[in-house]
């Protein structure tokens, strides 16, 4: 099988990064605490199960929640602008702009707003960091159009709704998917590094912040694996929807 | 009654002053295979666009089976060939040939038939299921044609419809599309700048010259039915086409490669 | 240009205006949802300009000369990160390019590395990596190194993704010549990816403004703007603008690095704009 085949390398490079990693801490006696080995934080991921996971789920939730509401409200308000052209060019230099801001350096003030420790606070930056990109590709998408096609469906006599659902919409939906894949992971990230400014006792960004401030790196880096396991479950998740939705494209093949 | 008729057009682009169509008289019979042929920029894709009604006339009047092409357009009475074959990518080939019959309400078994009939006759039985990008820039352009068919317009507009094709595929296509249209007997109004194609398939081919666009003269093409590969051989051909190069030659000044870009912009 | 201006200040015109709008609603239908709107949740945009004429504490300089410092700090570790990062992006990409077996062995963990949450390894990076640097790097020199890591994945993948975008028949041409790989790399494959890098590059200016405040916030260093907003963060029930006036400062820092490599685009990106991601 060729498919088999491909991943060969990858699989290589993953055993020899581990064997590297477990045999470089004997060979140099590197402090347990400082660089723990693969098998000790596989290790902790189990044993500190009733913790870890919960907390992981915690922060999970409240990446989702943000995610939902920041990309609901990029693709709503994308579509209401998208109706205008004028619009939609006034605004896009403006959200450009807005997503070079440091969002997450906001963390405080939504803290603040929504109270430090409710998760709210948390879905609420995570939920800016969502809208930005997903309005922008959304917009994009929707604008994108090929001008021959929707010539086409104006000799059909076609309303400019019938152009919008049947070459608008599907010509952004590969836009917007692009953009859901980078908000899942925004989303996670917005979670994470919001609750390092003060989040619930059993938070997974709290859990590793205090591993990290107490030097017990390998719960810190169990709680890295929680959340890059469940980072990649819901870019996966984004991934698949994609690939039920967008099934004309071909594969794409890189990244 | 004609099936196009066109009195007084003139187009101009008010961008760079450019007038693409002076003062056009044309009318087109039933069952016709009308040619238009000219340089780059004598306004034969406009003519075409202003008969389909995506474009306006500045002046003059356009009607297509009796009715002003605003109406005929909303009646679904042409259908369109691009030169690039225009599919959507996000379609099958079957669900491209459908497009329009499901803008036209359809229902699904009427649909299904169509598209089997219609696959058949660009013979393409076999790929339906397949995505645009997974065919030959031919084969596209044939998904392009029977779409354009489906809904069986008394009309067909064709905008250099295998420009961008390999010669031998466009004769290929050539012989399809003339069986085709003896199958059918629409009328086709289809734009070129290929004398030899022109001549090969027309009843009847119009001369365009540039600057501003306008008719330096209609050739009737006498050439039998069947037209085969053999007409491309008979001196009556060889005959017709100097004639259609003669027209050309008296009328047409070619335009600066500048002034051309500046018209496909406007357009 | 001038219209590009008036745009701009027409749209920071029209979200002040937003801002007290919003304000003067929220307060006087006193409504609580999302949340509740006085002077600390919400300060006067005044309030917040005033702040940065004023010092914060008795005998100290004003607000704007200490956030202007303390924004050179975090800037020269986005910057030191940003530049390390995208050579070494810049770099693994060129590598990977040449070599299909190195690229299916690390380009998947590259890609999933993107999907994993990064900035959650900065307090280890931190703890890691501070000790083992020289005197004068000390501090700063781990902030620079996150703020790198997060520059480093996007270059990576537009590097090998432009560099794989040459035109097949310009390679075929190429290969007429008998050039070199070296050759066809920096005559051709080189600047096809440019537009796709600095489209990475783009992404990589605000990653790193964010790497390297994030990256103080574990490192405890007071001399940046993380540090600041630490610091304002815990007076923020008393004097809310000082945290609003770091804010915007950080924001402000974001955009002049987005800027400035826009600036860089299209100083060396010399032909028609392209419609990359």
């Amino acid at each position: 099988m060729k498919r088999i085949g491909e991943w060969v390398p990858a699989l290589v490079v993953f055993a020899v990064v581990i064997a590297a990693w477990e045999g470089a801490i004997s060979a140099f006696h590197i402090q347990q605490f400082l660089l723990p080995r693969p098998s000790d934080i596989v290790k902790t991921f189990w044993t500190a199960r009733h913790s870890l996971w919960p907390a992981g789920w915690y922060t999970f939730k409240e990446a989702l929640g943000g995610f939902a509401i920041g990309s609901g409200l990029g693709i709503v308000f994308a579509t209401l602008v998208g109706r205008f052209k004028n619009v939609g060019t006034a605004v896009m230099p403006i959200a450009i702009a807005a997503n070079a801001v440091p969002i997450i350096a906001f963390a405080p003030i939504f803290g603040a707003w929504f109270g430090e420790v409710s998760p709210h606070s948390k879905m609420a930056i995570a939920a800016v960091l969502c809208f930005l990109p997903v309005m922008v590709n959304t917009l994009r998408g929707l604008q994108s159009a090929s001008p021959r096609q929707i010539e086409l469906m104006r000799s059909y006599a076609a309303s400019e709704l019938e152009i919008w659902r049947r070459v608008r919409v599907p010509t952004a939906l590969p836009f917007v998917f692009t953009a859901l894949k980078v908000a899942s992971v925004l989303a996670m990230i917005g979670a994470i590094v919001g609750e390092y400014f003060g989040g619930a006792f059993n938070a997974l960004g709290v859990l590793i912040n205090n591993g990290a401030q107490i030097f017990d790196f390998v719960t810190a880096w169990a709680g890295i694996l929680v959340a890059s396991l469940l980072g990649l479950a819901l870019y996966g998740a984004v991934a698949g929807a994609e690939r039920l939705v967008v099934r004309w494209a071909p594969d794409m093949r890189d990244a | 009654m004609s099936v196009v008729e066109i009195k007084g057009v003139t187009k101009t682009f008010a961008q760079g002053n450019v007038t693409a169509l002076e003062d056009i008289d044309l009318e087109l019979e039933p069952g016709e295979f009308v040619s238009l042929i000219g340089p780059s920029g004598c306004g034969k894709s406009t003519l075409l666009r202003v008969i389909g009604d995506l474009t306006p006339p500045t002046s003059g009047s356009v009607t297509v089976n009796g009715k002003p092409a605003r109406q005929a357009r909303n009646d679904g009475d042409y259908g369109i060939v691009f030169q690039d074959a225009v599919l959507f990518d996000w379609r099958t080939v079957a669900k491209n040939i459908a497009l329009p019959l499901e803008m036209l309400g359809w229902d699904r078994d009427r649909r299904k038939a169509r598209v089997e009939t219609m696959l058949d006759l660009v013979e393409l039985r076999g790929f339906a299921d397949h995505h645009p990008w997974q065919l030959s820039g031919g084969m596209q352009q044939r998904v392009s044609i029977a779409r354009a068919l489906a809904f069986e317009p008394a009309l067909l507009l064709m905008d250099e419809p295998f420009g961008a094709l390999d010669e031998m595929t466009r004769e290929r296509l050539n012989l399809e599309l003339l069986s085709i249209w003896e199958k059918l007997g629409s009328t086709v109004v289809f734009v070129t700048h290929s004398i030899s194609e022109a001549v090969f398939l027309s009843t009847r081919v119009v001369v365009m010259s540039p600057r501003p666009g306008r008719i330096a003269g209609h050739v009737a093409i006498d050439l039998p039915f069947p037209r085969t590969v053999e007409t491309r051989e008979d001196p009556r051909f060889f005959e017709l086409v100097t004639k259609v190069r003669e027209l050309l030659r008296r009328r047409g000044e070619h335009l600066l490669p500048e002034e051309e870009e500046l018209l496909e912009a406007d357009r | 240009m001038l219209r590009r201006t008036a745009t701009v200040a027409a749209a920071v015109l029209a979200l002040a205006g937003f801002w007290e709008l919003y304000r003067w609603v929220w307060t006087t239908a006193n409504w609580g949802w999302p949340f509740h709107v006085d002077n600390t949740s919400m300060p006067h945009l005044w309030t917040i300009f005033e702040a940065f004429g004023q010092p914060t504490q008795v005998n100290q300089p004003a607000l704007a000369t200490i956030l202007f410092h303390k924004s050179l700090f975090t800037g020269k570790e986005a910057l030191v990160g940003f530049a390390i990062g995208a050579l070494v992006g810049f770099a693994i990409g060129i590598v990977l390019a040449h070599s299909r077996l190195l690229q299916r062995g690390f380009l998947p963990y590259i890609v999933a590395s993107q999907t994993v949450p990064i900035l959650a390894i900065a307090p280890m990076v931190v703890v890691w990596v501070n000790p083992k640097l020289p005197g004068p790097l000390q501090g700063w020199g781990a902030v620079a190194v996150i703020a790198s890591y997060l520059t480093f994945f996007p270059v990576t993948i537009n590097t090998l993704r432009g560099l794989r975008s040459a035109d097949p028949r310009a390679l075929e041409l190429m290969r007429t010549y008998a050039a070199s790989r070296w050759t066809v790399l920096w005559k051709l494959r080189v600047p096809a990816s440019l537009p796709y890098v600095f489209a990475a590059l783009k992404l990589a200016a605000t990653a790193s403004v964010v790497g390297a405040i994030i990256g103080e916030l574990p490192s405890g260093l007071q001399d940046g703007l993380g540090g600041a907003i630490i610091n304002f963060n815990q007076y923020y029930s008393f004097e809310p603008q000082e945290l609003w006036a770091t804010n915007v400062v950080a924001a402000l820092l974001g955009i002049v690095f987005f800027v400035c490599v826009v600036v860089a685009e299209k100083l060396v990106v010399r032909r028609a704009p392209e419609n990359v991601a």
